[in-house]
């Protein structure tokens, strides 16, 4: 099938079979190879994306449902070398180690901080609760979290 | 992943046409047809997508109740200030499922036609199981069933329903709308999913075409006192080892009248009928009796060799959520 997905601002044009996931879409097709490939079913959160401005899990999407809709994957929030704010809170709260469930943390975050879920640690940790990091580098992530919510920008 | 054919409905009609085709199924969300697809659960020939049906997404209040469309996100319901007001426990059970992403994801509808999470059904390399393969027979009856059914379970099948919001649905007596090329009906939460009897494969009563378009809560006066509470093995993230949903009314700190359902332990959402009988007129304060009523709702219990212990856990949580409950303005 052929469909459109919209992808950080551009438009993709790209032929799939149904089944094909967005993830796959994304990696795959489009190599987009920032988007992680963990469980590949919907329980670690390393594939989370927007869609529609909402954090969704790519791998339980198939890219034809996202037909026509818009995506933002982690190369979409940076702008040119000025890194997006929660960017720079990873960065200087240290949260991460190997960095494999980064992207989907940094993309559920922006999410988790958008819908206001950060008034507190328990409340970060709770709406957080989709992304597994192997490293537990989890206090790190809320405080990154806690700090770019706080500073604002998100 | 077999491969299948994809179409998207643009009207309901649209949709009962496709649904018709034998090897058909619907999608909505996606968060468990993936995962179907993935293991191999199921292999329609054909995928009909609903996902973007229009006026099956609306949350709307009325005098005679709560309607929520059969493709309105759980993230959407639970955030809704009508539900949150007067339909708490619903707020509180989507909450406690999932993960955020999921329920931006996952729809009311869908939700409800979720199939159980016993191990050997959802296993990678396929164990018998009589939901999977009809006639295979029940890994967990000789096997592992300590996360599984002490109610409504049988010879061929004791799994658990998996749904939190189901649960708090059934306390409230929601109904689910159901439509057809026959036309509509409506049937109530408590009778929407199937005991296993000797046909575990079958779950829901709905009909092959049938599509789930939307759910009503009726306008209640328990409903407003009403909680929600969830026991699992993590803080967050897991499906309940045993759930509750309670709706109480109650004056001077008398049980007037008291709505319960369990998740986890049955196969379907499970009411407590008998318990809510014994509770009616009982002092909120008296643990001891409330206690002692409660139990009367376990009373047809039929643990296996290692979920003795959820029949404790439950008649626990649910005198905490009626003590809980009294404690609401």
């Amino acid at each position: 099938m052929q469909i459109n997905l919209k992808i950080n601002g551009v438009v993709h044009s790209v032929s799939v079979e149904p089944r094909v996931t967005l993830l796959d879409a994304l990696r795959e097709r489009i190599g987009l190879t920032g988007t992680k490939k963990g469980c590949d079913r919907g329980e670690c959160g390393a594939c989370t994306v927007h869609l529609d401005g909402k954090r969704v899990l790519s791998c339980t999407t198939l890219a034809v449902m996202a037909d026509g809709r818009e995506i933002t994957t982690i190369e979409g929030l940076a702008h040119g070398d000025a890194l997006h704010p929660l960017q720079e809170a990873f960065i200087e709260h240290d949260a991460f180690q190997c960095g494999f469930c980064t992207s989907g943390q940094i993309m559920s975050g922006v999410g988790c901080i958008r819908e206001g879920h950060t008034h507190s640690d328990a409340e970060v940790a709770e709406f957080m609760s989709g992304n597994l990091c192997r490293c537990a580098a989890y206090p790190q992530i809320r405080a990154a979290i806690l700090s770019a919510a706080k500073n604002g920008g998100v | 992943m077999n491969s299948f054919s994809y179409q998207r409905a643009a009207t309901v009609d649209d949709a009962l046409a496709a649904g018709a085709d034998a090897g058909s199924a619907y999608i909505a969300g996606g968060t468990e047809m993936l995962n179907w697809l993935k293991e191999g659960i199921v292999s329609p020939a054909r995928l009909t997508d609903i996902d973007r049906l229009p006026d099956l997404r609306r949350v709307q209040l009325t005098s005679e109740g709560l309607y929520i469309g059969a493709l309105a996100r759980m993230s959407e319901v639970a955030v809704n200030p009508d539900v949150q007001q007067n339909y708490p426990v619903v707020s509180q059970a989507l909450l406690k499922s999932a993960s955020a992403q999921l329920r931006n994801m996952a729809s009311m509808g869908g939700n409800l036609m979720q199939r159980t999470r016993c191990p050997y059904f959802r296993a990678e390399t396929e164990l018998p199981c009589n939901k999977r393969r009809p006639g295979s027979g029940c890994s967990a009856l000789d096997g592992e069933d300590r996360a599984l059914a002490i109610f409504g379970g049988s010879e061929a099948c004791i799994a658990t329903h998996p749904s939190d919001v189901a649960v708090a649905l059934a306390a409230l007596d929601a109904v689910v709308l159901l439509q057809s090329r026959e036309g509509n009906r409506r049937v109530p939460l408590v009778d929407f999913h199937l005991l296993p009897g000797a046909t575990p494969e079958r779950e829901t009563v709905l009909r092959p075409s049938e599509l789930v378009v939307g759910i009503h809560i009726p306008t209640t006066p328990l409903a407003r006192r009403s909680l929600y509470l969830k026991l699992r093995e993590r803080a967050s993230y897991e499906f309940a080892l045993v759930s509750t949903a309670v709706a109480l009314d109650a004056n001077d700190g008398r049980i007037q009248e008291v709505k319960i359902a369990l998740g986890g332990v049955a196969p379907k959402p499970w009411r407590l009928a008998a318990a809510e009988r014994a509770l009616r007129g009982l002092d909120l304060e008296d643990l001891s009796a409330l206690r002692g009523a409660v139990d009367q709702g376990f009373a047809d219990a039929r643990p296996g060799k290692q979920n003795g212990f959820k029949i404790e856990l439950a008649a626990r949580l649910v005198v905490r959520g009626l003590q809980q409950a009294g404690a609401m303005a």
